[in-house]
């Protein structure tokens, strides 16, 4: 199936499912993207696994994104599905606001997204509601601060000695 | 003889009575331990000499790639790859040179193609044999280990003439390579292609059908299909559980689509089958690199790159003779060159599976969010079930034949 078609039928069937929590769909070069409510993602996702003609069965991918501009909406995850079978690739987001960064928990679906959300804890601060385990992974337990942020300095920002302002972002 | 080595004992659960006579022994497995090759702890609940449960930490290398990545222009990037995956650096190399040619939307000459699915394969054979004898070794069979690294270092001597570097390549460029095989590369690679088969038939002779290794690795650390896909496992370890998934043939990158190549899975997802499929992956690349080698010389030699000017360096004497290839050099070195908007994902097959590069361009000099789909971190979260009810020693080569590289655990 082409990916256009892939795009029209998994929103035909997410609209006639959940109606207003299908935020927006669209193609991304070859990957069709839909923007989620986050308090439905879950239930999405479920619906996409169970369903006989969607059967997306592999969590491919699950990670943070921070965009600190989009006041309201600034912290996102995106999740990717993969059905094998007939080889479909989808790309799930849900965007939300940095003050309620809470996202109810993929680990009842798939035991891979265990870690993968503590890493997305770990670096942008979403909780994971029902997550069996919500610490952090990768840093130090005592760390404050989510390091993926924007805000957050690539280096101690305490240092005088160097100037970034020609090179780097 | 039990045909699952779980069935030595039922598959305990931690006992709240036993756990409050204080009959477990807690036992620590790393963070720095022969037998992990690598930086990562396991604490091991033990009853007797069973495992009930494993809590592994990891993150003792970590080294914020992720962000390291938001500060770097597109083509310094490379050398993060590099250090992710280290076994098969090359790999992770051309994953990321073609998620950003995916981005700026360039196509490449087939013979560029075939050239770095050469790299790729090489690569996955150096991968693939340093995993398969590393588990020999953790059974106690250090001879095949040995001998294979000296066919390991014949594939390093392989990228040192095409680039310059042995274990964190950097090799190839966005847009190619920076410069042709040379011909001491050629010689080094046709001889590989007549030596290896000899030497690792003589390895295979070691160790498959050897009655001790196959008492040591059948039935240890077995996972099912369906746990192994719920898990997000790839590549071999997913094979080993019997599903044909594989990046390359599934949705093919860098003209796989025209080679022969079949993908050998397995049955019960154990520790031998998981060498199995490697071993049989070793021929299986061994297969397509000679293909791509026949398919080369029938393409016009010297070609090495893209015809892609604002990302692909231009050669260093007409930087000096040339207003235009200046221009072009100083955008490149710079970082000043644009790249269009948008979220590409792309995926190569690594050496433990699907590679994934998930890159969000704001058009800036930097990417603005690149993930790493490491299935090295996706798949070791599966390891204290694999290895409950086992023996100590088996959850030790159940780690070997996962193959989890602390590089890419921890990006």
């Amino acid at each position: 199936m082409e990916e256009q078609e892939l795009l029209t039928s998994v929103d035909a069937k997410l609209k006639a499912e959940f109606g207003d929590a299908i935020i927006s769909a669209e193609m991304m070069r070859e990957f069709p993207v839909f923007t989620i409510k986050k308090d439905k993602i879950v239930d999405v996702i479920k619906f996409l696994y169970d369903d006989p003609e969607m059967e997306f069965r592999f969590l491919t991918d699950l990670c943070g994104i921070h965009f600190p501009d989009n006041k309201g909406q600034e912290l996102g995850v995106v999740y990717h599905l993969h059905n094998m079978p007939k080889n479909w690739r989808i790309r799930l987001r849900i965007f939300f606001s940095v003050n309620d960064a809470v996202v109810p928990t993929l680990t009842t679906v798939f035991s891979a997204a265990n870690w993968q959300e503590r890493e997305t804890y770990d670096f942008y601060g979403i909780v994971f509601k029902g997550h069996p385990n919500m610490i952090r992974i990768m840093n130090v337990d005592d760390m404050t601060g989510f390091p993926l942020r924007k805000e957050f300095p690539l280096e101690d920002q305490n240092r005088e000695d160097k100037n970034d302002s020609m090179f780097g972002r | 003889m039990p045909t699952n080595k779980k069935d030595i004992a039922e598959t305990p659960v931690i006992n709240a009575e036993k756990l409050e006579e204080k009959e477990y022994t807690t036992l620590n497995l790393g963070p720095s331990h022969p037998a992990t090759h690598g930086v990562f702890q396991n604490i091991l609940t033990m009853d007797g000499e069973i495992i009930v449960d494993s809590i592994p930490t990891v993150g003792y290398i970590h080294r914020a790639f992720e962000k390291l990545a938001e500060h770097r222009p597109y083509n310094q990037i490379t050398p993060i790859t590099d250090r992710l995956n280290y076994c098969s650096s090359p790999i992770n190399n051309m994953g990321w040179h073609m998620t950003v040619e995916k981005l700026i939307e360039a196509k490449l000459p087939k013979r560029v193609e075939y050239m770095r699915i050469i790299i790729m394969e090489l690569s996955r054979i150096a991968d693939h044999l340093v995993c398969n004898s590393v588990i020999g070794v953790d059974s106690g069979a250090l001879t095949g280990f040995v001998y294979v690294f000296e066919e390991r270092e014949k594939i390093y001597e392989i990228f040192e003439a095409i680039c310059g570097a042995r274990l964190t390549t950097n090799i190839g460029r966005i847009g190619g390579f920076e410069r042709d095989f040379p011909d001491a590369a050629w010689a080094k690679i046709h001889k590989f292609i007549e030596e290896f088969p000899k030497v690792l038939k003589e390895f295979e002779k070691l160790l498959v059908r050897n009655r001790i290794f196959m008492d040591r690795t059948i039935g240890a650390g077995s996972i099912s299909a369906e746990r192994a896909l719920n898990y997000g496992f790839t590549g071999p370890n997913l094979r080993a559980a019997g599903v044909d998934y594989d990046v390359r043939a599934m949705n093919p990158y860098s003209s796989y689509e025209d080679f022969e190549f079949t993908i050998p899975v397995g049955t019960h997802g154990d520790t031998y089958d998981r060498f199995m499929v490697r071993e049989d992956e070793i021929w299986q690349s061994f297969s397509i690199i000679k293909q791509a080698i026949a398919k080369i010389e029938k393409l016009p030699a010297g070609v090495f790159h893209a015809d892609i000017p604002s990302f692909y360096l231009p050669p260093k004497e007409e930087v000096y003779n040339n207003m235009e290839a200046l221009i072009y050099h100083f955008k490149i070195v710079m970082g000043e060159t644009d790249v269009p908007k948008g979220e590409v994902y792309h995926a190569v097959e690594g050496g433990n599976g699907e590679l994934g590069f998930y890159l969000v361009s704001d058009g800036g000099r930097t990417p603005y969010r690149l993930h790493f789909r490491r299935p090295c971190f996706i798949c070791y979260q599966a390891y204290p079930e694999m290895i409950r009810g086992h023996l100590l020693s088996d959850a030790i080569v159940t780690m070997s034949s996962l193959n989890v590289i602390a590089g890419e655990l921890d990006a």
